[in-house]
């Protein structure tokens, strides 16, 4: 042997542990949220991200949706879109889920201390915000001014409905929900989310951003961000890509230099700005 | 040839001979190359009688052919279509296994191979991949047991390469010809009218122990001034030449140039290149289970960026085109490598040249984008 490697930590990064379903609900016609109990909690960053297998089926890159200081129940939300999604999306408490995790970078909700917070959330996007959110609303007194913006395609895609009631119920907590379509019952905001950004009370020059959503909704909201004097250093975006491993190894997730699983999926915007501006990168 | 502190030996062909005897009998299963399908193959070896005698190989951009040589050599080719990467870390791998009984399962992992492989004829741009390999399988923040398992036991006897193939270019990468670290042993085959010998030096304390139980004798100055001359040879007359100090500014700054266009013309997105590459280790896995549903298996196995699927999530594909999966391959191995793990993921071996259908090359492909229709800027 011609060199002394180093050990191996955890022997198995890529055998996930079946981990039993302990709550199921149905938020909306795609999306679904469950509980798993794990056997050994792990403490998560809000922000960092799971791999769930469904027996049989395949395994996905899933953000945790919970609170951080439960680990010891550790929710997803998941919009089914694929074959692993739907399989999820067939489970039942008492069916359990492979588990490996967590994984990734998650929020500066350290770094974001002192600071108005924003946190913007497009669709499905939400979900990985939620956590941020319950950290916040636990810190309340560490922060700022604190905004949220959610935009959906119909209120009928709305996820985490009766949080959001009791969100716009919270004192000290700005909540604004925008849908792209919607019909004559709904008396919110209609359109995208990135003009709702000035009506809301913070300061640019002492905020920090916090985005998950489509891609195309990313670079806008975050363009507006800086139109509105948020340094980009404050901007944070979470990204998605293919992910087999979410350990470095497979490749798929690249982004440029970047890994996303590793070295995201949230990523500080100012180091993904420029390659945010090529297709297909 | 000799560090400082250890004089080179020489052994003969019988040397070689008993050497390969005594890694067999060391418990080591020894691998090197052999003549198969009209190629230089990787395989099992059990003495010189199986290495690729008087055979040379002839590579340039899309073509391979094996020839004759007029001597004896036992390792006068230069590389083949395969890398070690085939041993080291498996094409395809049984991850783990899942029972479910009722509402229960469990995952049993697979275990590591416990095989002690030894590599025969490993050359320095090889030795350069494995090092480049380890950075992302081993010493990155999670450790790959099973490539872990195999490297850690695995025994190098390298060799200085005798001959520069026609795709070759590791002198510009700064990987070779000259094998300077991460071997037990190197040879360097010397062949001179009245005798076939291999100059040996030292690597490890395995190595020397080996060398213990070989007849050999300590090398005369002459043939140590004969290794170097086989070296510098070698060095002087690579196949091909790439400028690669400035390549991460260079092809970072051109994401957009109009030569990734016209590169996808002529690419078929075969993936061809990532598959004989040696340092090329994106892998995808494939979850199964059987028809009763009790039973579930995940394998990995070798992937490419150049395939649709690769970059697949809801939606569809972030790489649709053949000009971005070309150029994501090329800004990794050449360009964000360097960010990811401090060093080029290319080490100038050439496969990827010898072996893409269409002959696509990348000095050449770099030479373009750095505007240069001459050789004249290309002379370093």
């Amino acid at each position: 042997m011609p060199q002394t490697l180093k050990a191996c930590a955890p022997p198995y990064p890529m055998a996930p542990t079946m981990t039993p379903v302990t709550r199921f609900i149905r938020e909306s016609a795609e999306v679904f949220t469950f509980d798993l109990a794990p056997e050994r909690a792990t403490p998560f960053t809000p922000g960092q991200f799971n791999m769930l297998y469904a027996f049989g089926v395949g395994e996905i890159p899933i953000s945790i949706s919970g609170d951080s200081h439960a680990p010891e129940r550790l929710t997803h939300t998941i919009r089914a879109v694929g074959p692993v999604s739907a399989a999820l999306g067939r489970l039942k408490a008492g069916d359990q889920v492979g588990l490996r995790g967590p994984f990734g970078v998650g929020w500066p909700v350290e770094e974001a201390k002192g600071f108005d917070v924003l946190l913007i959330g497009g669709g499905i996007g939400l979900a990985p915000l939620r956590p941020a959110i319950y950290w916040l609303l636990r810190h309340r007194a560490a922060y700022g001014r604190v905004g949220v913006l959610y935009g959906a395609r119909t209120p009928d895609d709305l996820i985490f409905v009766s949080e959001l009631e009791e969100w716009r119920r919270t004192p000290d907590f700005q909540l604004r929900v925008a849908v792209e379509r919607a019909g004559p019952d709904w008396t919110g905001d209609v359109g995208y989310v990135t003009p709702l950004l000035s009506k809301l009370r913070y300061d640019p020059a002492d905020a920090i951003a916090m985005i998950c959503g489509p891609e195309v909704m990313i670079r806008a909201t975050a363009l507006a961000l800086e139109d509105a004097g948020v340094a980009d250093s404050r901007i944070f975006v979470s990204m998605e890509r293919n992910m087999k491993c979410a350990i470095g190894h497979c490749g798929h997730c690249q982004f440029g230099p970047l890994f996303i699983c590793k070295d995201g999926p949230v990523h500080r915007y100012d180091r993904v700005r420029d390659l945010l501006a090529y297709r297909e990168l | 040839m000799a560090k400082a502190d250890e004089a080179a030996a020489t052994i003969t062909v019988e040397g070689l001979q008993a050497l390969l005897r005594a890694i067999r009998a060391g418990g080591y299963r020894a691998i090197g190359p052999t003549v198969q399908n009209q190629a230089i193959v990787y395989d099992d070896i059990e003495s010189v009688e199986d290495l690729p005698r008087g055979w040379t190989d002839e590579q340039d951009g899309g073509r391979y052919r094996l020839a004759h040589r007029d001597d004896k050599a036992l390792f006068g080719y230069s590389v083949g279509p395969q890398s070690w990467k085939k041993f080291l870390y498996a094409p395809k791998l049984r991850l783990w296994t899942a029972e479910r009984d009722g509402e229960n399962a469990s995952v049993t992992p697979e275990a590591p191979p416990t095989d002690r492989l030894a590599f025969i004829g490993v050359r320095a741009c090889e030795i350069r991949a494995i090092e480049i390999q380890d950075r992302v399988l081993v010493s990155d923040m999670y450790v790959d047991p099973h490539y872990q398992a195999v490297r850690e036991r695995a025994l190098i006897v390298a060799v200085n390469c005798g001959k520069a193939g026609g795709t070759c270019f590791c002198v510009s990468m700064r990987a070779g010809p000259r094998v300077e670290q991460g071997f037990d042993i190197a040879l360097t085959e010397l062949l001179e009218e009245t005798e076939h010998s291999f100059l040996v030096e030292i690597g490890s304390d395995e190595g020397r122990a080996l060398l213990a139980q070989v007849p050999h004798r300590l090398a005369s100055s002459r043939e140590v001034e004969a290794g170097e001359a086989v070296i510098e040879h070698t060095a002087s007359s690579m196949g091909r030449d790439m400028r690669s100090d400035d390549l991460n500014e260079l092809l970072m700054s051109n994401l957009e140039h109009p030569r990734w266009d016209e590169v996808a013309t002529r690419c078929l997105s075969c993936t061809n290149c990532t598959l004989v590459c040696p340092t090329c280790f994106c892998t995808s896995v494939e979850d199964t289970s059987d028809l009763s549903g009790a039973r579930a298996e995940r394998w990995r196995r070798w992937d490419s960026c150049f395939t649709m699927d690769f970059s697949y999530i809801h939606g569809g594909s972030v790489r649709a085109s053949a000009k971005s999966r070309y150029r994501q391959w090329m800004t990794h191995k050449l360009a964000t490598w360097i960010d990811q793990f401090g060093s080029s993921g290319c080490v100038g071996c050439g496969r990827c040249i010898t072996w893409c259908p269409v002959g696509i090359d990348i000095t050449e492909e770099v030479r373009a984008i750095r505007g240069g229709d001459a050789c004249a800027e290309e002379s370093r």
